[in-house]
């Protein structure tokens, strides 16, 4: 069962295929508040069973999509076509989409059992399928036992799980979840985030969720849309956007990196030479061919770099020599802070694989840092 | 605990003698065996059971009664009616002019009020009497409810009813389904103070009665022009002992309502630790 679900999940990537039609397209939609664009000439495709994040710091305009998506905010001017139709004007009662509210907003005067049955009272649904549904449910999210019990007679992480059966019950086509997990604590928020994703695959739900945390985003979704001021900065799958970020922005918002600001000095094959304004010569591999003069930053992440004692001997394309300037001991892995003969401070993280090691490095070591020309990525700005 | 001092004693005893003294005096002489209301004869309940006896007074109680039911329950749908209206679409234009008059009756004094009614009344040619005087205290305690029910839903979560909405349910059906029933303990303790205001209004009632309709407090403010009897203090009594009963009633839902809920939540976060 799992390994067919990750089978399923390995070659999903509907938005590589030019044939595949969107089932969600945000076509040019802004939101205005008076004078505040909280959402800015903002287009996206989302395609069927697929679970998208919309990634960005607070007041990004993310939830303001959502909301539009859901139906309590009309947009300003622009469309959202839902499996062929335009959503404009349909209020939310009418609208194929559920919400998982980011308070849950669990009705505190019903039983689990009356919530979660709510939605499908609205459809008519006849009584016995509504029983039967509900129990469904109620087992899925493992709270068959609490099926009497009212709201705030529950954890919160079982009040999440009501949440979510409930907006479930009705097999929406798409459901949208608003910081589902940010009221639950660490251990219960990993665990969670792979019952959804569990969840999502069995159900084949489109799954839309709106999240600040990044490693929850990275975790869960086939596709991150980055978001900043109202506007998407980039939509990858999270490996794209991790490895190979398409701006400044995107490159610091996600992870640690080390940004190298400077021109392009020359063209050597599939590389660029640039150098930093410290001075430092760098040799990074680029699709593209800015003209020399250009301006260019190169960013690393911390992982990429190596540090040795000894100057490497079969010389990677970058070293540099600096100093152990600070270190961050996390565990399952040690966080160094190489001070570089410009001054210049640069972050290098290594695994600790082994539990002892016999001559750490240590503060003030003289080192060398390396790294290959494909082990980071050329920005434009 | 802190020890109470002589001066905290002190201001106490003051200051709910100055509130409570003379409606004590008022209970203690109702159950006074002479006729003479300042002079103490000794303990009975007699002028109790001959208001049983006097028709007038029973006439009016019931017209009091009758009053207040209806009067208080149509104010508290008005009432609420506006509270939503005014929380729940915060972004409409004139909104704080429309609060400010919905709140401005509260603060009107009563002759103003009754006098305006009054005139209304008379222009539109309604015969005054039973209907006129429910009619105005409609209008004068359902701005009371509006304040009771508007500091509920400031505090209601309303992604809940956003929840409704998008699980299906139209604006009205999640109004009567979700809404009402979170605010209701706030509704009838709305209703109990409307009724209880209605209870006892004179100035308003007088401007507004008309024949054959003569309120309980009318009755008594016009006897006592020709001395207070002791019965008088009897059905005083008793008219503190219901409106006493109302408050109790009301802060007792509220409160057991918080209780119940305090506990059970202590209850959910046990189960998990």
């Amino acid at each position: 069962m799992m390994k067919s679900l990750g089978s399923i999940r390995r070659s999903f990537a509907p938005w590589a295929d030019p044939a595949s039609k969107p089932f969600i397209s945000v076509k040019n939609v802004t939101k205005k508040f008076g004078d505040f664009t909280a959402v800015d000439d903002l287009s996206l495709n989302i395609y069927t069973r697929e679970f998208f994040a919309l990634l960005g710091a607070s007041g990004c305009g993310k939830s303001t999509l959502l909301r539009m998506l859901a139906g309590f905010e009309q947009p300003t001017s622009g469309e959202i076509i839902l499996d062929g139709q335009n959503l404009a004007g349909i209020p939310p009662y009418r609208r194929p989409v559920n919400m998982m509210f980011q308070s849950y907003a669990l009705f505190p005067h019903m039983t689990v059992e009356n919530n979660i049955a709510f939605g499908l009272k609205q459809d008519g649904m006849p009584k016995p399928e509504i029983a039967e549904r509900v129990a469904q449910m109620l087992k899925l999210v493992k709270l068959e036992k609490f099926a009497q019990r009212r709201p705030h007679q529950l954890s919160g992480g079982q009040r999440q799980r009501v949440a979510l059966a409930r907006s479930i019950a009705k097999r929406p086509k798409v459901l949208l979840l608003d910081e589902p997990l940010g009221a639950l604590d660490k251990k219960l928020r990993e665990e969670t985030q792979f019952e959804l994703m569990d969840l999502q695959q069995e159900l084949g739900l489109t799954f839309v969720i709106v999240t600040h945390d990044q490693e929850e985003a990275m975790t869960m979704a086939d596709r991150i849309a980055v978001m900043s001021h109202g506007k998407v900065v980039q939509v990858a799958t999270p490996a794209e956007i991790y490895e190979a970020p398409n701006s400044r922005f995107v490159a610091d918002f996600i992870g640690d990196v080390n940004l190298f600001d400077g021109t392009v000095i020359g063209v050597e094959g599939g590389s660029l030479r640039i150098e930093t304004t410290s001075g430092i010569q760098l040799r990074m591999a680029s699709p593209e061919k800015p003209a020399s003069g250009a301006k260019a930053a190169v960013a690393i992440r911390p992982e990429k770099i190596r540090i040795s004692r000894q100057p490497p001997d079969h010389a990677p394309v970058n070293t540099a020599e600096g100093e152990i300037w600070d270190i961050g001991y996390l565990g399952d892995m040690t966080v160094f802070h190489v001070r570089l003969k410009d001054g210049k401070v640069v972050k290098a993280s290594s695994l600790n694989a082994v539990r002892a090691v016999e001559d750490p490095l240590g503060y003030d070591q003289q080192i060398w840092i390396s790294f290959g020309e494909d082990a980071g990525v050329v920005l434009k700005d | 605990m802190e020890k109470w001092s002589r001066f905290n004693v002190a201001s106490v005893v003051l200051g709910f003698g100055f509130l409570y003294l003379p409606i004590v005096l008022l209970v203690i002489f109702s159950f006074n065996e002479s006729k003479l209301v300042t002079v103490w004869a000794g303990f009975s309940t007699k002028w109790y059971s001959q208001l049983w006896h006097n028709q007038g007074l029973l006439d009016a109680a019931w017209v009091t009664i009758r009053v207040g039911l209806l009067s208080a329950t149509c104010a508290t749908v008005l009432g609420t009616l506006a509270a939503v209206a005014l929380v729940r679409y915060s972004r409409f234009r004139g909104r704080v002019l429309f609060s400010g008059m919905v709140y401005a009756p509260l603060v009107m004094p009563e002759v103003i009020t009754g006098l305006s009614l009054l005139l209304l009344f008379v222009a539109i040619g309604l015969d005054r009497g039973f209907w006129t005087i429910t009619l105005a205290h409609i209008t004068f305690t359902m701005c009371f409810v509006a304040v009771v029910v508007q500091s509920r839903l400031l505090s209601f979560d309303q992604s809940i009813e956003e929840a409704a909405l998008d699980l299906g349910a139209t604006p009205v059906r999640t109004f009567f389904a979700i809404t009402l029933p979170v605010i209701a303990p706030a509704v009838f303790s709305g209703w109990v103070l409307a009724f209880t205001l209605s209870l006892d209004d004179l100035v308003i009632s007088s401007f507004t009665t008309g024949p054959g309709a003569t309120t309980l407090p009318m009755k008594i403010y016009s006897q006592v022009r020709l001395g207070v009897t002791p019965e008088i203090n009897a059905i005083c009594t008793i008219l503190i002992g219901i409106v006493a009963l109302g408050v109790v009633v009301a802060s007792i839902v509220t409160k057991r309502r918080e209780v119940h809920r305090e506990r059970d939540e202590r209850a959910a976060i046990a189960a998990i630790g």
